[in-house]
């Protein structure tokens, strides 16, 4: 199973409404090619949870991915109300550190 | 001295501080440039640490704040969040009020 397969199956406890996850190592340094990835999720289960709080629910899910071969982990996290009128920002490009 | 205990010296003795990649002049990542960016933005004096040069706080921080990744921004000793949440904060208009509360309180 690759990166983004293993991290759909962790997130299903979710139940995600809207699911991305978007490789996105080419665009950084190192050799790896499933190193960087960005994540768009939308749960009902964010719903009156602060921003923090979100994220640290998704790196414990992902907490084996995160000490594996995901090094960068960009997160946009959303109530189904919120992602009605939500943009999803454009990730940054690398500037060589590791 | 303890590496837990000099992290936890650090978030308590700095209103805002940035854990971040580089320096904010020379961010090495996209990530810490972009969040260095914002928090410069709002005009506050701000303290830093470049994990880069800094492995023991790089190897540990991550575990004291049950998050993995860098940037991390806190304020008031608090984890206020990494790339995305304090960019989001900054576009909305909420980072700036945080951070003018955080070096007057």
């Amino acid at each position: 199973m690759n990166t983004a397969d293993s991290i759909a199956a962790k997130l299903a406890v979710l139940s995600p409404l809207h699911l991305d996850i978007l490789n996105e190592s080419h665009m950084h340094a190192g050799p790896a090619t499933e190193s960087h990835f960005k994540l768009v999720v939308v749960s009902a289960e964010f719903d009156g949870k602060r921003p923090v709080a979100r994220h640290q629910r998704v790196y414990q899910l992902l907490a084996e991915e995160l000490t594996g071969p995901v090094h960068a982990l960009a997160l946009h996290l959303y109530s189904p109300q919120e992602w009605q009128d939500a943009t999803v920002p454009p990730s940054p490009q690398c500037q060589g550190g590791h | 001295m303890d590496i837990m205990q000099v992290i936890k010296d650090q978030i308590e003795s700095n209103d805002i501080l940035l854990y971040m990649k580089g320096s904010p002049n020379q961010p090495m990542c996209g990530f810490s440039a972009r969040t260095v960016q914002a928090v410069m933005d709002c005009g506050q004096k701000f303290a830093y640490v470049d994990v880069l040069s800094n492995p023991d706080v790089r190897t540990n921080l991550p575990v004291y704040a049950n998050w993995p990744t860098f940037p991390q921004l806190w304020v008031n000793g608090e984890l206020v969040g990494g790339c995305d949440i304090v960019t989001e904060m900054h576009a909305k208009g909420e980072l700036k009020p945080l951070l003018e509360q955080a070096v007057s309180a």
